[in-house]
């Protein structure tokens, strides 16, 4: 099962290295990882996707818990949270196809970037299925590259 | 106050109770040694390769139970270290390894002798440092003392670029460390005590399995409370030796691979296994799942990603050993029907069936009149040091004999390199201990393959008066590997025979120390009581039965109860 865990790291020379060192080391997946600086100075924010069963999971987020320069890890395929990730996908934009990527993109609520005469650069910005959903109706009219910036996420404000 | 880099390196070693550094000089870390020079009150010994320097702090560390130091110089001086720090970070031994690093301006040049050491180490070192500004070095120093003494202990690495050591800083006096990123648990969760407790009270077959944790807690005494006012059996991993008195009736020995018989058995019987401060290796478990398939499990431990990571935990307990046991034992003690007569009746069963499988396969060894049987050196040692001695080892049957044979009593009395398995780890350890106990016996029950791995510490060992003892077990052969070959590989002996040797008495007179050599059984007590009336190093060389096999084994992959016996 894919697990979605947010760690809050301190912002030390070679931090990244020894997340991905454990993570290697000890065979486990990444599948996504993205990071950023907080609010807070000298902290940063990593969000990675891995998959694996409970007692690796479960292992993952004691290993990294272990990490001197980590301060805190959330699982957060246990709470509430909202997911975001962020696409750039250049597709085929000719005379007969313009119109239906324009289309695309605005059910979407995606936006053009960049334009070419032979193609639009779009962004779009959703949940993991979202973003699948975007690229599969892109793929038959022709992609031709695709960044996606990795999952952040965050955890939804307790409800009073 | 206004120091220098070097100077405040010598205050904060200084500060931690250290008062032996092993390490090797060069051109990165002159202004330390210089430094040191100065010092008085840090005694620096010379090893001859930095990887001694490492295996010396480690050993020095264990006896103590303190933090070792080692200090090298940049580039080889640093790799030469790794093996040490990572097996030190498997056996979870508290040093700190200080490297020399190329000033700051040039590193990330590829300058002379620069190596990535914090990236090289990062993976086997608890946590490392590379220290860019002098006003980071003192708190950085105290860091890495902190880290590599508290919770789990490990290496900790501080890299140290040149002109970091020459420059000039302020020296504040050290205040508590506080590190918003690591806060160890040592307190139980009072509930998960009251269930240990509980399970406790109903079992009616249990087994404490003891690890190294036991040790590095110094729990011993809690742990012995506990064994005996229940009246639990013991078994005592590799690292655990020495953890609960080897010669106590209730003590089965090691279990695993080279395990007793009957340590094994009882586990695979057991309805309640205690493992305290272990980690359930695959040397001890054999094939997971016919690992104490009866048993529910508690297990303590300070680290949690040990907990539940081979094996499914019952009730975990993350804590200190040392204050788990302590309320365990005082929940015994509180508990106003507890019935310790009636407890203590209700093992006999259990007792009578241990009994039964010593009985069947107690440890032991064909003796023969004409050929030295290693099992025999290793009692024979155990009994002219009454069980007295710091014992190291090399890597193979040595190891496994030392840990068979010999009973440890006490802890902090035996160094092997359990989890990384070093040959060349028991002569640097030997004189890493002989000097944290000075009047202390200490003897390095060797292999003649491992014993070649750091034999140029013979001259450490003369420089320091480290009258250390070594015992080699000199079957002419990597012999444990060999031993594989023999059971598995059809006795085809590739490239583990050892013909060519140096002649080790010859050896030892070249270095300035004794040679004496034993070729049969009648020479080896008269051998080892010379040995041990000798103020001197002396190298003792039983030429062995060349095909001993370390037995009971079990074959890698099988279960524990699938025994090769004697
Ligand atoms: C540095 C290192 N290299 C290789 C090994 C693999 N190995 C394990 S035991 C052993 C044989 C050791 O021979 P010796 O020191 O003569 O001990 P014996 O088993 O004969 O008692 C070897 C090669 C190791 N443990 N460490
Ligand atoms: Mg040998």
């Amino acid at each position: 099962m894919k697990h979605t865990i947010s760690v809050l790291l301190q912002n030390k020379p070679g931090v990244l290295s020894r997340v991905t060192g454990l993570f290697s080391g000890r065979g486990f997946n990444i599948e996504s990882l993205s990071v950023a600086q907080t609010l807070e100075t000298g902290i940063s924010c990593l969000t990675l996707v891995t998959s694996g069963d409970d007692a690796i999971v479960e292992q993952i987020t004691k290993q990294l818990h272990k990490l001197i320069d980590v301060i805190k890890v959330t699982d957060m395929s246990e709470t509430e949270y909202v997911e975001r990730e962020m696409v750039l996908i250049r597709v085929k934009a000719e005379a007969n196809t313009r119109a239906e990527v324009l289309r695309v993109i605005d059910i979407f609520r995606g936006k053009v970037v960049d334009v070419s005469s032979k193609s639009y650069a779009v962004e779009v910005t959703g949940t993991a299925d979202k973003i699948r959903a975007v690229i599969d109706i892109l793929r038959p009219i022709g992609i031709q590259e695709i960044i996606k910036t990795g999952l952040i996420a965050m955890s939804r404000a307790k409800k009073q | 106050m206004k120091v220098t880099g070097a100077q405040a390196l010598m205050k904060c070693i200084r500060e931690q109770n250290v008062e032996v550094v092993f390490g090797f000089p060069g051109g990165a870390v002159i202004d330390i040694y210089d430094e040191l020079l100065k010092n008085e009150d840090i005694t620096h010994v010379l090893v001859r390769h930095e990887q001694a320097a490492v295996h010396a702090a480690d050993a020095y560390a264990r006896v103590k139970g303190e933090v070792g130091v080692a200090l090298v110089t940049s580039g080889p001086g640093a790799t030469n270290t790794v093996t040490g720090i990572a097996s030190a970070y498997c056996d979870s031994i508290p040093i700190v390894v200080f490297t020399g690093q190329v000033p700051t301006p040039l590193i990330g040049n590829d300058a002379f002798q620069e190596v990535d050491i914090v990236g090289i180490t990062r993976p086997c070192t608890k946590h490392n440092y590379l220290v860019k500004n002098p006003e980071d070095l003192i708190p950085t120093i105290r860091e890495a003392f902190h880290v590599a003494r508290t919770g789990r202990p490990g290496p900790v690495l501080v890299d140290l670029p040149k002109d970091v050591v020459a420059a000039t800083m302020n020296f504040d006096e050290p205040k508590p460390i506080k590190m918003r990123t690591y806060r160890p648990t040592y307190e139980p969760h009072p509930g998960q005590i009251e269930k240990a407790c509980k399970a406790i009270l109903k079992a009616k077959k249990p087994v404490i399995y003891a690890g190294g944790g036991v040790i590095a807690a110094n729990a011993h005494e809690e742990l012995t409370e506990l064994a005996r006012n229940l009246g639990m059996p013991v078994t005592m991993t590799l690292m655990g030796l020495g953890g609960f008195p080897g010669t106590d009736p209730l003590s089965m020995g090691m279990l695993g691979m080279h395990g007793t018989y009957y340590s094994n058995m009882a586990v695979a019987n057991s309805d309640l296994l205690i493992a305290v401060g272990a980690r359930f290796d695959d040397r001890v478990t054999g094939r997971i799942d016919a690992f104490a398939p009866h048993a529910k499990i508690i297990h303590i431990d300070i680290d949690p990603t040990s907990i539940s990571k081979n094996v499914d935990v019952d009730i975990p307990i993350v804590a200190d050993c040392r204050h788990a046991l302590y309320f365990i034992n005082s929940w015994f003690k509180r508990k106003k029907d507890f019935d310790r007569d009636a407890v203590v009746a209700s093992h006999q069963a259990w007792h009578e069936s241990i009994k039964e499988w010593k009985r069947e396969h107690p440890l032991g060894y064909i003796e023969e009149t004409d050929v030295i049987k290693p099992q025999f050196v290793v009692q024979k040692l155990h009994e002219l040091t009454k069980g007295d001695a710091i014992i190291t080892t090399e890597v193979g049957q040595n190891q496994m004999w030392a840990a068979q044979f010999y009973h440890f009593n006490h802890p902090r009395a035996f160094m092997t390199s359990g989890g990384l398995g070093v040959m060349g780890y028991g002569f640097p350890a030997a004189i890493g201990a002989q000097m944290a106990a000075r009047d202390r016996t200490v003897i390095d029950i060797a292999g003649d393959g491992s014993i070649q791995m750091n034999i140029q510490e013979l001259a450490t060992a003369r420089q320091y008066k480290c009258p250390v003892k070594i015992a080699i077990l000199n079957n002419g052969y990597l012999g444990m590997v060999r031993q594989w070959q023999e059971l598995f590989y059809d006795k085809k002996y590739a490239h583990t025979g050892l013909e060519t040797a140096p002649d080790f008495v010859k050896l030892a007179e070249a270095y300035g120390a004794v040679g004496l050599r034993a070729t049969k059984p009648s020479e080896v007590e008269p051998v080892i009581k010379e040995a041990l009336a000798t103020d001197n190093i002396v190298i003792m060389d039983f030429v062995i039965a060349r095909e001993e096999g370390v037995y009971p084994m079990v074959p890698a992959g099988k279960a524990t109860t699938e025994m090769l016996l004697v």
